[in-house]
């Protein structure tokens, strides 16, 4: 039983970083009906980025900020521009496929003109572990948890409670309505963009002391948050918290009693049997096809 | 099929057939390999150009044959019975996996598959009793046919050839029978079709599994070709690579997989000195590509079609309304 708990709850941990890669990509799909296939690049190169800032000697807090700052520039408004906005009119496949040709061109670039290597990263929690009746819990574990599930709350409660988010929302759920409200559409479009790239810095700042900075720490971490996202609800946000900690504690569970070789098939087995019988996924709501 | 096009088909074939003279083995190798994945593709060609289905699987069911032929000669069977087996499983499989996927929007097909490629992937990885693990299955034999033997390189590049011409017309012919007219459709326009009587489900699913089939009869040919087969040529990034090599090269154009397996395997396999490098210009070429030309590089012609069409057709406006205005 405790070792069921200790696994349960560090895949709750996993599964919180799965939640917040999965969020940017529920809210990216809700505003502008983007699907990012690059969304595992978008975690590597905020990921990169501080190891490069810690590196030339910045303290993590400020290489983190900077971060933040050149992924909302990059990752938010470079790519809504470049790629999205002229892409919009063509429909959703030529975005998608423009994003998997932006995930190779990313992953490889790095490769090429950083480093192939994996680099360590040190996390911001420091190593403690807690011993709580018998069920040994690590700090960054625990810190882990807090922070991504802190962050999934704040976007919903922004998303919720603010002018500005309950304004996104209105973009999300009709553009055309919200135009005539007075909405700024295409800058509700740029704040989810930019939340995006935000959320995606977080989950690399804990994602990376883990599986380490490497130029292919993306391609799971991306299907896992696809697989997250609709598991939990495409179209709901909290889904994708619910989808991302499922995942992440099937996980770990199957590593342990199943089979530790076949862990990354966990996301694929519980996506596939969610589109069979709740294709909306768990909290998501039907959608009706238009002609 | 005009005059013209005859001419070219022709002169193709020529090409391909006295090239082999002028190439040392290392090109041979290559030109045989872009057959096999020319073979490849165009079975995705008929899921993703023709029937519109967004599959990012397709290496797994390349490996699938690649492997159902490996095993088979290894348990001494011949490469006639690993041939179809390695079809007929991928077209089995194929409509295991597109049965659920295809229940939703497309997009949830791409996933399922990129999942299922993941899982393929880690049972050829870890299943060592049966693919041998990392270690893969080495000295595969090549097949004789009719008493020949195919060993030497330049006969398994014609027997290639061969094959790929063979199955390129059987696609050809599909695509202009009923079935095939049923699958443009079904992309075209889906509630369309199916208000027309088109079992979209039946369909969809029955190119999804025919183009898997076609995966797994290039991945056995694959398999004859290195020899030596482990995980590696069947990861999730492989899948994706052959889906952008049908999007680049044009989807829904016949000879689309052509132009892509040369962009998407022939020339990195060639720049591998420079591969990462090569990825990066070539990723970065797909996002340009589809901000230019969403609909790949052979829809260039078209495109310039089109836009002389136009061009003559306002002179003629201009050219009519300057008559009438000189009438008046």
């Amino acid at each position: 039983m405790t070792d069921f708990l200790q696994l349960f709850f560090s895949g709750m941990a996993t599964g919180s970083i799965y939640a917040l890669a999965a969020l940017g990509f529920t809210l990216l799909w809700q505003a502008s009906g983007t699907i990012n296939f690059a969304q595992g690049e978008f975690v590597m190169l905020p990921a990169f980025a501080m190891v490069g800032l810690i590196a030339a000697g910045a303290p993590l807090p400020l290489a983190f900020v900077l971060t933040v700052v050149l992924a909302i520039g990059v990752l938010g408004w470079a790519f809504k521009r470049g790629v999205v906005d002229p892409l919009f009119r063509h429909g959703m496949m030529p975005i998608v496929v423009a994003t998997i040709g932006l995930s190779i061109a990313l992953s490889n670039g790095v490769r090429a003109g950083y480093s192939a290597e994996a680099h360590p990263f040190a996390g911001m929690f420091p190593d403690r572990i807690f011993n709580i009746a018998g069920v040994t819990i690590t700090l960054a574990d625990c810190g882990t948890l807090a922070f991504a599930l802190l962050l999934v709350l704040a976007t919903q409660s922004f998303l919720a409670r603010t002018v500005t988010g309950r304004a996104m929302q209105a973009v999300a759920q009709n553009t055309e309505s919200a135009t005539v409200l007075g909405i700024n559409v295409p800058r509700m479009i740029f704040y989810t963009f930019a939340i995006n790239a935000a959320l995606a810095c977080a989950a690399a700042l804990l994602v990376t002391p883990v599986y380490l900075a490497k130029f292919d720490m993306g391609v799971s971490l991306g299907t896992k948050a696809f697989f997250a996202a609709v598991i939990g609800g495409f179209n709901n946000s909290r889904g994708a918290l619910l989808g991302g900690v499922i995942v992440g504690v099937g996980e770990n569970l199957a590593a342990a009693y199943v089979s530790p070789q076949y862990k990354d098939a966990v996301a694929l087995a519980l996506f596939m049997v969610v589109i069979l019988f709740k294709p909306q996924g768990l909290l998501g709501r039907k959608e009706e096809r238009k002609v | 099929m005009n005059k013209r096009n005859v001419v070219l088909a022709f002169l193709a074939l020529a090409a391909l057939l006295v090239a082999p003279h002028f190439l040392k083995s290392y090109g041979l190798y290559l030109l045989t390999y872009w057959l096999v994945f020319i073979l490849a593709t165009m079975g995705l060609n008929l899921t993703v150009g023709y029937a519109g289905q967004k599959s990012l699987g397709h290496a797994a069911f390349f490996g699938i044959g690649a492997y159902t032929v490996a095993i088979m000669m290894k348990a001494g069977l011949s490469f006639w019975l690993g041939l179809p087996a390695a079809a007929l499983l991928c077209f089995l499989v194929g409509l295991a996996l597109g049965f659920p996927a295809l229940r939703v929007q497309t997009i949830y097909l791409a996933f399922a598959t990129l999942g299922f490629n993941t899982a393929a992937w880690l049972v050829m990885r870890n299943e060592e009793w049966l693919t041998g693990g990392t270690f893969g299955i080495n000295n595969i034999a090549r097949p004789s046919l009719f008493g020949m033997s195919l060993d030497g390189s330049l006969a398994y590049y014609h027997f290639t050839l061969g094959m790929t011409i063979i199955f390129a017309a059987l696609l050809w012919g599909l695509l202009r029978s009923p079935w095939g007219k049923a699958f443009t459709a079904l992309r075209d326009n889906p509630i369309r079709a199916e208000s027309l009587g088109v079992d979209i489900r039946g369909y969809t699913l029955l190119s999804f599994a025919i183009g898997a089939a076609y995966a797994g009869i290039a991945g056995a040919l694959f398999a004859s070709l290195v020899q030596f087969i482990d995980p590696a040529p069947f990861t999730v990034g492989s899948s994706i690579m052959m889906y952008l090599m049908v999007v680049v090269g044009g989807p829904g154009y016949f000879l689309g997989p052509v132009l892509g397996a040369a962009v998407g395997v022939v020339l990195p396999e060639w720049l591998r000195f420079a591969q990462a490098w090569y990825l990066f210009v070539f990723g970065t070429a797909v996002v340009l590509l589809m901000i230019w030309l969403p609909d790949g590089l052979l829809s260039i012609p078209d495109r310039l079609r089109a836009r002389r069409e136009a061009r003559e057709a306002s002179a003629a406006r201009s050219a009519a309304a300057a008559r009438h205005g000189g009438n008046a």
